[in-house]
């Protein structure tokens, strides 16, 4: 993989035609002069990961400053979870992540469970982890071949779609929903494994072994996605605690940032896993693609080890106050876990009533997508901005909640 | 990374997928329907739903409203309401469905559903008929509840150590065990509907759950002044009709006012209840009886600014509470806790005055400003057989009020009650208490006795033996006159061509007589109207011994209102509170209007 020595950053030689800085250290960017042009990309692009838009100055193709935009999506959650009771609050939390809700789900079910000490029973915290697993695979078969499709490849994507949809489908089956299952009920969870669920989940996971195979062939070992992804995007390590990065995108700048492993949670310290960490730091798209590349692969192992691992049957629901009087004593905490996009925490503060006092959600695409993706973008090429995107994984309604 | 040929040349095996069979079904409708527990589309079993709207309150979309249904009206414990659904709004979390305290709403499987008309999809699952009505499969009641639905246990002294004295039975919940009883209430306020006081039942439960008992206490008083009784002897018909009660226990309603009740120090009551500074004395009202009725009314007046006397021909105030409940149902300082407050209040209590006894009815209504009567029922009916009069045969109520009093009336070894009513169940565990063995006879099947089902229990547990299906004929006796024994028949159950309740038939020939030393009849009292002249009974409206009223508990005498066992039917102590309680907002609308 490229170091950081030969990256494209680094070549750039003639910046003289470039904005400059005035003594506050603002870009001077002069519409009038007909140097520049903005460009609003998004909200509604193809190359954009939902309802959110960057606002991008050009010189020639060349991007000399970025903005990121959100407001589209119009919600107000954290809002809406003061005017709910905290039973309430479990139905909503799964739309500040569409293609993964149950980090959101396992976060509130946590705090609550936390805060009131109430006890998880051990099957209903197996079932926890499968779903948990679960969700992560099913948000990176649809994210790992957006990293091809941002450079037209959208073949993988639908590969990755199609199978997406069969770990739907064993949602639907368990959950009772494909989308927002709403399964990490607080207290424990909301069914057991259907018959045949676990046969039907492994010949899935099957499915996604072959997958990877023909998707490395496809997306990884393509010359196209090779030029254009190596050395495009480079996050320096440096940047890492200062941007405050997380998951794949630390673990490809060479740090080992798991909080399934760092802070084990639900039955994680009973599995035996090691995160893929980018030794080497590339750091750029193509590293972050490998490392997502190879956690799809660890979670389908993941979850054989879960299925293989879990007990039968057992207690799904602990011992749980009336939902509608349900009052959380007074106190706050902040719950973690690690999403497909990296830590995913909720910071939760209980007034003693019915209803929360707050919930605040610590996404990572809140860093990613704005502080970072503005600094990243500057000096990229136009036709990298999407692909740049895509790799940071960001999730618009998870910054605009 | 180096970049090779072979990386040209790899992405080109994608081809291979030509030949592939492909992954897409034509009809994904038909060939692929929805998961068994798949959330789709509300359905509702409007026959087993109750309308208590906890669906409605779970719902964090405010996407069910509980609407009135053409065709299912208002009746006890169903609040004749049923859900309508807005899937403008719903997110379909199903938590309607979880919390579902019948298990009557269900989702189906159904995936899609296409109307051109935007009304119908704002609808009443099970009554606005839908495709999917009749599919089997979809999400339902998981399993588990989202509200604990076993009672918390209220401990009691054993049977073994009860029957020795008259020492209350129910301990009383302590504060952790009241407030985890508090918090299975879904606060559907079914049960509100039912009591005859419509106590604010959600409101004082939820006063417990904060933990408030102050302004749980002012709500037990904004419609019954006398939760300390109630909550101990009430026969909570809100505990019948509670809708948590249909998949597991009813909420113990009862015992939850009296931890009310009992846990504010009495000291404070008049603060709490704002009983300091009372309006002025306007007009003056005379109450005959100071039963259950009389004190609501009492109470209920004087907050409205009225001076109240009270006139009892008793010795004691609190009526068929106070001489017919045993001291293991209600002791005696409850009483006189809560007659303390009123007399605190400024009511008059005027005892030993027995009205056409002491003072004439005619002064009492020209004296007054209006008169309420709250007389209770004091005759016994008789049973009616051969051998009745005469020692070793006696009243159910002459015997509670003789034993309340301190007396120890003498029956004997063995005492047989007449009766299937919560008086029967008073004297036989009473004459139990007094060592004696107890069975009662009763005309139908065990399941019909009016008395509450907790008393048969308590019976049962107290080694009383009750024998259903009995006629009494005939109280034996010796030659010197001493009871020996009852006669009875045996009685077969006979369906009424009516459909009424099925009547008991004696069986001939199947005379049995069993050895008792006394026989306690508690059949049913009726009122004494004595005190009153042939004039004004006949200016008196009445109807099968019941006193006749209006909505305001008004007679057919201007100024005289009435309430309590000889008004109501159903004859307990909250009726009665519930009473006076109208009476005096009656009287209060009556002297208004005067003014």
């Amino acid at each position: 993989m490229s170091n950081s020595n030969n990256h494209k950053l680094l070549i750039k030689t003639d910046r003289s035609s470039y904005p400059q800085p005035d003594e506050s250290g603002k870009l001077q960017v002069d519409l009038d002069s007909g140097k520049y042009v903005k460009v609003w990309h998004g909200p509604n692009h193809p190359g954009v990961t939902g309802n959110m838009s960057l606002e991008l100055t050009l010189c020639g193709d060349e991007v000399v400053e970025a903005k990121t935009h959100v407001g589209y999506l119009h919600r107000g959650f954290e809002k809406i979870f003061e005017r709910r009771t905290w039973m309430q609050c479990f139905p909503t939390v799964v739309r500040m992540c569409v293609p993964e809700p149950d980090s959101n789900e396992y976060n509130l079910a946590a705090s609550m469970e936390e805060l009131s000490n109430v006890e998880v029973p051990e099957y209903a915290q197996w079932m926890r982890t499968l779903v948990l697993e679960m969700a992560r695979i099913s948000n990176l078969l649809r994210l790992l071949p957006a990293h091809g499709g941002t450079m037209g490849l959208g073949l993988g994507v639908q590969w990755g779609v199609y199978l997406r949809d069969l770990i739907l489908d064993r949602f639907e089956e368990l959950t009772g929903a494909r989308i927002y299952h709403m399964y990490i009920i607080p207290g424990g969870v909301r069914g057991k494994m259907p018959d045949g669920f676990k046969k039907r989940l492994i010949s899935n996971l099957d499915d996604i072994d072959d997958f990877l195979i023909r998707l490395k062939r496809l997306v990884i070992d393509n010359a196209v996605f090779k030029k254009r992804s190596i050395g495009t995007g480079y996050i320096n390590p440096s940047w890492v605690d200062k941007y405050g990065i997380v998951g794949p995108n630390a673990r490809a700048a060479g740090y080992k940032r798991d909080v399934r492993k760092d802070n084990p949670y639900l039955i994680y310290d009973q599995l035996d896993f090691e995160p893929y960490v980018d030794n080497e730091a590339a750091s750029d798209i193509f590293s972050r693609t490998w490392v997502r590349f190879m956690d799809l692969k660890y979670g389908v192992e993941m979850i054989r080890q879960i299925l293989d691992k879990m007990p039968n049957d057992g207690e799904i629901l602990g011992k749980i106050p009336n939902a509608l009087n349900w009052k959380i004593p007074t106190g706050q905490t902040y719950v973690r876990s690690e999403s497909s996009r990296g830590e995913y925490g909720f910071f939760a503060v209980a007034d003693g009533s019915e209803y929360p006092r707050r919930i605040n959600l610590r996404g990572p695409s809140y860093t990613h997508a704005i502080a970072l993706l503005e600094k990243l973008l500057v000096n990229a090429n136009i036709s990298d901005v999407s692909a740049i995107m895509v790799s940071l994984a960001t999730c618009p309604p998870e910054i605009e909640r | 990374m180096s970049m090779k040929i072979k990386d040209i040349i790899t992405p080109f095996s994608a081809w291979s997928n030509i030949v592939k069979k492909p992954v897409t079904v034509k009809d994904p409708f038909t060939e692929r329907p929805g998961a068994d527990r798949y959330r789709g589309f509300h359905k509702n079993d409007v026959e087993a739903c109750i309308g208590c709207g906890s669906c409605e309150a779970v719902c964090e979309n405010q996407a069910i409203d509980l609407v009135p249904v053409e065709g299912i009206d208002t009746k006890k414990g169903d609040s004749g309401l049923r859900p309508l659904v807005d899937y403008g709004r719903c997110c379909w979390c199903a938590l309607c469905v979880d919390i579902c305290t019948t298990g009557s709403l269900t989702m189906s499987n159904e995936y899609t559903w296409v109307s051109d008309d935007p009304d119908d999809f704002r609808f009443i699952p099970g009554v606005d008929k839908k495709p999917w009505d009749n599919n089997e499969k979809g999400w339902t009641n998981p399993g588990y509840s989202l509200y604990n639905p076993e009672r918390v246990n209220m401990e009691e002294i054993e049977p073994d150590e009860r029957i020795t004295n008259f020492i209350e039975i129910v301990k009383g919940y302590s504060k952790e065990q009241a407030e985890k009883e508090a918090d299975r209430c879904v606060s559907c306020g079914i049960c509100v509907a039912s009591c005859p006081a419509h106590m604010d039942i959600p409101g004082y439960i939820k006063a417990i759950r904060d933990g408030n008992l102050e302004k749980g206490l002012q709500l037990l008083y904004d419609t019954n002044p006398l939760p300390e009784i109630c909550g101990r002897v009430c026969t909570h018909r809100c505990e019948e009709v509670c809708s948590v009660g249909v998949k597991g226990d009813a909420l113990a309603i009862r015992w939850l006012k009296r931890y009310i009740a009992d846990n504010v120090p009495f000291e404070d009551y008049k603060r709490i209840l704002g009983l300091d500074s009372l309006p002025e004395a306007k007009k003056h009202i005379a109450i005959i009886g100071a039963g259950p009725s009389g004190i609501s009314a009492a109470y209920y007046l004087r907050t409205m600014g009225y001076r109240v006397t009270i006139f009892e021909a008793k010795e004691h105030p609190g009526g068929a509470t106070m001489y017919g409940i045993p001291k293991y149902r209600l002791p005696m300082e409850m009483l006189e806790q809560e007659i303390g407050l009123l007399e605190e209040m400024g009511v008059q209590f005027r005892f030993n005055m027995m009205i056409g006894r002491e003072v004439k009815f005619d002064e009492l209504y020209a004296a007054y400003d209006a008169v309420f009567m709250g007389i209770g029922f004091e005759k016994p009916y008789l049973i009616a057989i051969e051998g009745e009069e005469g020692p070793g045969s006696m009243q159910a109520i002459d015997f509670l009020r003789e034993v309340n009093e301190g007396k120890k009336p003498e029956i004997g070894n063995h005492v047989a009650v007449i009766g299937g009513g919560n008086v029967a169940m008073d004297a036989a565990r009473v004459s139990r208490r007094l060592g004696a063995k107890v069975t009662v006879l009763y005309r139908r099947r065990i399941v019909d006795m009016p008395s509450d089902p907790e008393e048969i229990e308590g019976c049962e547990q107290e080694g009383i033996h009750i024998e259903p299906q009995t006629i009494p004929t005939r109280i034996v006796k010796d030659e010197k006159g001493k009871v020996t024994g009852i006669e009875y028949l045996k009685a077969e159950m006979v369906d009424d061509p009516k459909g009424r309740r099925p009547k008991p038939v004696p069986i001939e020939g199947s005379e049995t007589i069993l050895e008792v030393s006394t026989v306690i009849g508690a059949i049913g009292q009726e009122a004494y109207y004595d005190f009153l002249s042939a004039e004004w009974l006949e200016k008196l409206k009445l109807e099968r011994g019941r006193v006749v009223t209006n909505e305001n508990m008004q007679t057919s005498i201007e100024r005289l209102f009435a309430g309590g066992d000889s008004v109501n039917s159903t004859a307990d102590a909250i009726s009665a509170i519930a009473d006076g309680h109208r009476a005096a907002k009656g009287i209060d609308v009556l002297l208004s209007e005067n003014e």
